[in-house]
């Protein structure tokens, strides 16, 4: 019997992001549009792996979906045991421009989830010619915090089973178990202080009230997406946000909570299909 | 049936769950969990309930204290909770819940408790 195979394949990516040298790992199928995809913090890129593996998508887009630095099967860079991972704006800006570049990317499409969205919202702020289009999932300008990230990296709570068991209750109860415990293995796996380090840009240095209203999506298009069950990016949230940009499209996914690409593909797939029909046609 | 009598049969419920009994395995904590007005009292041993007791108990001590509205814990024990109502934390946010005291074993096994609080979900609806 022929092995039975899922259609993405991985690579490694030599390149430089602010000078330090990286080995960034990264997975795609697909033709077309370049479609690079931002996962959430603490976890990696098989978060998208329903979208690298449908055909409907695939057919008319290269997906591309990369490990952030420190994260996934990326190597960590050199000197990584010497520092307190913090993830900035800067840093996460230059990281994805620096990706989209080293790989010839012509104006790519970028789709973000919760950190991801959240930078997407600053691509559209201050690097929107380079992009064909952008979709910010469980993304707003700003979110109220919910917990003390200080419990996320010490040595006498698991990391990983903490991590895991904090989001735990931002993924819909309508989500089927199995994606709901994928979801949650993927937290378990990042490494010590990682996700820490991702709430920072999240917390306190990402904070783009005032700044999302000089988005002009007429430059680049800018959809939004938010899980009604998300409640650490509320629909209240978005819909705040999206209020703030003129021609911003938004919608709130019922029975989708934070991580909708992986907790309920099925369920996302009947969102993300109209929004990419819409780049894909142009309109 | 009120939020309080739900959550007093909890006992049975964990009891009947293998699963969670095993993830507890390694967890032995006093805690005290106010459903509206009324206090439980639970000591855990390797993860199942030693003692349960209902009411209040004069200068009981409790390493953490989960509190919660009657409206919180009812509305978080629906089948299919709405949204903003599902999750321990979804609770404390909207301020219809709080956490206090040492968290640190809460924090341990915070998949286990999260569980624990859910288990009056699995009672028929009409009790």
């Amino acid at each position: 019997m022929a092995p039975v195979l899922d259609p993405m394949i991985g690579r490694y990516l030599r390149l430089d992001i602010d000078g330090t040298r990286h080995r960034l790992y990264f997975e795609e199928a697909g033709q077309g549009i370049p479609l690079v995809c931002l996962h959430t913090a603490g976890a990696d890129n098989r978060q998208f792996r329903h979208l690298l593996a449908d055909p409907e998508i695939t057919s008319r887009f290269r997906v591309i979906a990369f490990d952030m630095p420190w994260h996934g099967k990326s190597t960590p860079p050199e000197g990584w045991e010497k520092t307190e991972y913090r993830l900035t704006t800067a840093s996460y800006t230059a990281a994805i421009r620096a990706f989209c570049q080293a790989l010839e990317l012509d104006r790519p499409v970028v789709m973000g989830c919760s950190i991801g969205g959240r930078i997407v919202l600053n691509l559209a702020i201050a690097h929107a010619t380079e992009f064909r289009a952008l979709v910010a999932l469980e993304a707003a300008d700003f979110q109220q915090p919910w917990y003390d990230t200080a419990w996320l990296h010490r040595p006498d709570v698991h990391g990983g089973e903490v991590c895991a068991a904090l989001i735990s209750g931002l993924i819909a109860p309508q989500s089927p178990p199995t994606s709901r415990h994928e979801t949650l293995w993927m937290y378990m796996q990042g490494g010590p202080g990682i996700f820490k380090g991702d709430l920072y840009f999240y917390r306190v240095d990402g904070d783009l009230r005032e700044k999302v209203k000089s988005i002009d999506t007429t430059v680049c298009p800018l959809y939004l997406l938010t899980g009604e069950y998300d409640f650490s990016c509320t629909a209240e949230d978005t819909l705040r946000t999206a209020a703030q940009i003129p021609g911003a499209e938004v919608q709130v996914m019922k029975e989708l909570g934070h991580f909708p690409m992986s907790e309920n593909p099925a369920r996302f797939r009947e969102y993300i299909l109209p929004v990419l029909e819409k780049i894909a046609s142009g309109s | 049936m009120s939020p309080a009598d739900r959550f007093a049969r909890l006992p049975d419920l964990l009891a009947d769950d293998a699963d969670l009994l095993r993830r507890g395995h390694w967890l032995n904590v006093e805690c005290r969990v106010d459903i509206g007005t009324e206090p439980f009292h639970l000591t855990l041993a390797q993860g199942a309930i030693a003692a349960f007791d209902r009411g209040p108990r004069l200068m009981r001590s409790t390493v953490f204290t989960v509190r919660g509205t009657a409206e919180a814990w009812r509305n978080h024990w629906q089948k299919i909770p709405a949204p903003g109502w599902h999750d321990l934390f979804a609770l404390t946010k909207r301020g219809a819940a709080s956490l206090e005291g040492d968290l640190r074993p809460l924090l341990q096994n915070l998949q286990f408790f999260k569980d624990l609080l859910a288990l009056p979900r699995r009672l028929p609806e009409q009790l």
